[in-house]
């Protein structure tokens, strides 16, 4: 019964709840016992909020028991909260051991419309520290690790939250994406996540990375439940000067469409510049059998070319960085976090660098003094200055091809799951894993990843990567719920349903 | 890694860097470092290559200006809640090292 539950989908449970086949608070249990049994192995979570979870599991079903109107159509289920999202009194480190111990004193607003739709937040998913990162192994509480091989990377900066899906400890988990933090770790771990339209979903509340970039966004195992989950937390919020003040898309109707009409029609652009050199044969060779089966399906395939593509990745490793060590002056042991070295004696400027020396970790410091070094006079226009017009001709490459086509598509990151420890002492290996979500985080667009399949290679899920024009979230994800329909006809399956069982399931 | 003809760092660059941003490093980080951001810089420095000046920067996929919100009383942060994860704080205020150094 219990294991049962956690396999089940969000859309499953949220209905399950709603007619009172099963309890809230029995689908919270399920999932906290499942935490209990496998996180040991995994190490999604950094924290559990049992007792808060139930209790919220409790007010679910008290409302429901009393004919209250659903606060949601997800009320009741369970979710995974990625650890840069505040919430009020419940512990938030962003990975980080600057911020151990910290209880944020406010709700985000992502948080409080999590709340307020009846979603259970089970705890806080671990990631690389202030989201630096692709592996997951620049937490300072140690690395999390892929259910489908626990001797693999589950992608990051999210690799708790993708981990926590692919683990089914959660059916829902909420990531942030600042260079492909979402859809990376999505992709490595055979699960879904979506990169709203920059300013699609508010960042307030959000512990900032490079704020030109970052967006939070939904991760779930099926394409459904994150549409669903999307429409509960994006909307224009007045906190949020970056927020775009429109509607809600009506993501949900587009994947009733994708699974009932196709993608019969549609125009699919493949981007020339994402795949070949660099990416593994298993994803090309995935890829390609997407390509086909969209085009089975009656979707019109064109290449197209973006050329400034290739400049992506420099001009993300400038802006990210300046505005990463902007971001984290706020760091400076005088208000909240950690202190050290305040004997009487030392000044605050000797205290705030003893403890950012001794709180950040490597990469941290590295992208720090990278970008105090690109903002520095003399320097500006040359790196930061250059970054922000490449970003502009990528853009126009974008607006090019969007004219050839309804939705891009490309491998959601290069190689399937790497070894832990693999590539942990070259930072520009690393950063080859966003070679394919950074021109997107650039452009601002949003763009998702659904599994594509399983690598002949390597035996490790693929992500299929779509990318819709600003605020064409709703193609984006008609062709992607086309995409996951057509898959499960072929195969019979899912690739989540793939997952191997972790040992410490109870069965 | 980097060749003559670009901005190669001095470990005296990277320690100033480290300076001023407030980062306390040990000799092995900042003789990392020195390798590490030579590489990176190496790479990164390609953005010139095609930033023109006719080229806008870009900031938002939706460009917006003149951001406001309503202008409405709020409450705000209580008082114990502002102070309640500082690392020191004395008769309700955040207590805070010397400003300034013996030196001064």
């Amino acid at each position: 019964m219990s294991a049962d539950l956690t396999r089940r989908s969000a859309a499953e449970l949220a209905s399950a709840i709603a007619s009172r086949e099963v309890s809230a608070v029995e689908v919270t249990r399920a999932h906290l016992d499942r935490i209990g049994a496998v996180d040991p192995d995994v190490h999604a979570f950094l924290h559990v909020s049992d007792e808060l979870a139930l209790a919220q599991a409790a007010e679910v079903d008290r409302a429901f028991d009393a004919g209250e109107q659903s606060a949601s159509p997800l009320a009741g289920v369970p979710l995974a909260l990625k650890d840069i999202v505040v919430q009020k009194g419940v512990p938030t480190t962003a990975g980080s051991k600057i911020l151990e111990g910290w209880l944020p004193p406010y709700d985000a607003t992502i948080t409080r419309k999590l709340l307020d739709a009846g979603i259970v937040i089970l705890g806080k998913t671990n990631m690389d520290e202030f989201a630096m990162g692709s592996s997951t192994e620049n937490s300072a509480y140690g690395p999390t690790r892929n259910p489908w091989d626990l001797s693999k990377i589950p992608g990051g900066s999210g690799g708790g939250s993708s981990a926590a899906l692919a683990a089914f400890e959660a059916p829902l988990a909420i990531g942030t994406d600042t260079g492909g933090s979402i859809r990376q770790p999505a992709s490595v771990t055979g699960t879904v996540g979506a990169k709203p339209t920059y300013g699609g979903v508010s960042r307030y509340g959000v512990i900032a990375l490079a704020s030109s970039l970052d967006q939070p966004g939904p991760c779930a195992r099926t394409v459904l439940d994150t549409a669903m989950l999307h429409e509960v937390i994006a909307g224009h919020d007045p906190m949020d000067a970056t927020s775009i003040p429109q509607p809600v898309p009506n993501v949900v109707a587009a994947v009733r469409r994708g699974q009932a009409d196709g993608v019969a029609g549609m125009k699919i652009g493949v981007v020339k510049q994402l795949g070949g050199q660099g990416y593994q044969p298993g994803v090309l060779s995935s890829f390609r059998s997407a390509v086909e089966q969209l085009q089975a399906a009656g979707a019109e395939i064109v290449e197209v070319d973006c050329p400034h593509f290739e400049y992506g990745l420099a001009a993300y490793y400038l802006i990210l960085p300046s505005e990463c060590s902007s971001n984290l002056a706020r760091f400076d042991a005088m208000r909240y976090g950690l202190r050290i070295g305040d004997d009487g004696t030392a000044s605050a400027e000797q205290v705030m660098s003893l403890t950012r020396g001794a709180g950040f970790g490597a990469e941290v410091k590295r992208r720090i003094i990278l970008g105090t070094y690109a903002l520095s006079a003399g320097y500006y226009d040359a790196y930061y200055g250059s970054a922000q017009k490449v970003r502009t001709l990528i853009r126009q490459d974008f607006e090019k091809a969007y004219q050839q086509a309804d939705v891009l598509i490309s491998p959601a990151s290069p190689t399937t799951a790497f070894g832990i420890g693999e590539k942990v002492d070259d930072p520009m290996a690393m950063y080859l894993n966003d070679l394919a979500t950074i021109p997107g985080s650039l452009a601002g667009i949003p763009a998702m990843s659904v599994p594509s399949g399983i690598a002949a290679d390597t035996g490790l899920p693929v992500g299929l990567q779509i990318m819709g024009p600003a605020l064409g979230e709703e193609r984006m994800y008609r062709v992607a719920a086309a995409f996951e329909a057509g898959y499960l006809a072929e195969h019979g399956t899912t690739v989540p349903q793939q997952i191997p069982a972790l040992e410490g399931t109870a069965r | 890694m980097t060749t003559a003809d670009e901005p190669a760092l001095t470990r005296d660059d990277v320690a100033h860097l480290a300076h001023l941003s407030r980062l306390e490093l040990t000799d092995a980080e900042l003789d990392t470092y020195l390798g590490q951001l030579g590489v990176i810089l190496h790479s990164v420095a390609r953005v010139g290559e095609v930033a023109g000046d006719d080229v806008e920067p870009t900031t938002h996929a939706v460009p917006q200006t003149n951001v406001f919100r309503d202008d409405v009383e709020v409450p705000c942060l209580p008082h114990a809640a502002a102070l309640a994860s500082a690392p020191a704080s004395y008769e309700g205020r955040f207590r805070v090292p010397q400003i300034l150094g013996e030196e001064a």
